[in-house]
């Protein structure tokens, strides 16, 4: 029940985001109509750093309480976060390929993001090699927690080195307010998205626990 | 500039990924309510037998 609530609420969200990416927002002077991919592709990205900072926070619970549940929301939250971050690196590879000529280059943001990819890709990789449960929960937590590190480098890297990537410009007033409020209400689709996605993912892992718990029952 | 196509591209490669996530969920949770139904079902004979 639940579950509908939410689906109806984030796909009405959605419905208005994608109204004003595309009908209300006006294009961007520089780079034209191209520059409407920030407007997924931002909150794709911040909604990953939250999903990470769950894991983050869930782990650090999983070490201190040990109880099952934690191990539970942290790979959840992991999985949806590793998705929405394959989805805005890939977003950010169409957007740079018209705009700087290349679908790839190995700038600091770029390559911390890519990073980010692959420490929580490991994530789920040390998952499926770990049969023991306690264990497995122990070491993902272990990289859960460290993996979270890269998310300030990232949000750094365009403050600390030279780099390709467009600079703060939603902090430093480089938006019309038309493009502040649409990367407003698209960042509330995400979240709401995330929150969908992440209480589902959780259903799907306790069924998988009871199917288990049944299993263990009829041997 | 005209890169509509790149524009296209982009949000095809975001509602792709998301649906595709989300039919792999839904269909992991309908193969695990069978499973599990399935299981409670056996247990329940297993429980009736003398």
């Amino acid at each position: 029940m639940k579950i509908r609530v939410l689906l109806g609420l984030t796909a009405a969200l959605m419905v208005i985001a994608l109204y004003m990416v595309f009908i209300f927002v006006p294009s961007d002077a520089e780079t034209g109509v191209i520059q409407r991919i920030f407007y997924f592709h931002v909150p794709l990205a911040w909604i990953a750093f939250l999903a990470f900072f769950v894991v983050f926070g869930c782990s650090i619970m999983y070490l201190w309480k040990r109880g099952r549940k934690w191990d539970i929301l942290a790979s959840s939250s992991a999985e949806v976060g590793l998705v929405f971050t394959t989805l805005f690196l890939l977003t950010g590879s169409i957007w740079a390929r018209p705009v700087w000529g290349v679908w790839w280059t190995w700038d600091s943001r770029l390559t911390s993001s890519l990073i980010l990819w692959i420490i929580y890709l490991a994530y789920f990789i040390i998952r499926s090699y770990i049969s023991e449960e306690g264990r497995r929960a122990r070491f993902a937590a272990i990289v859960g927690i460290m993996g979270f590190i890269d998310i300030p480098i990232i949000a750094m890297a365009i403050t600390l080195w030279r780099t390709q990537h467009p600079g703060p410009v939603i902090f430093e007033g480089g938006l019309v307010t038309e493009m502040i409020w649409t990367l407003i209400v698209a960042i509330i689709a995400f979240t709401a998205l995330y929150i969908l996605l992440f209480s589902y993912r959780v259903l799907v892992k306790q069924d998988e626990h009871e199917l288990n718990a049944l299993k263990a029952l009829r041997r | 500039m005209d890169n509509l196509g790149y524009l296209f591209a982009a949000y095809t490669v975001i509602w792709v990924g998301l649906f595709t996530y989300i039919l792999v969920l839904a269909q992991k949770q309908r193969q695990l309510r069978r499973d599990i139904d399935w299981l409670k079902e056996m247990l329940k004979k297993a429980d009736q037998l003398p």
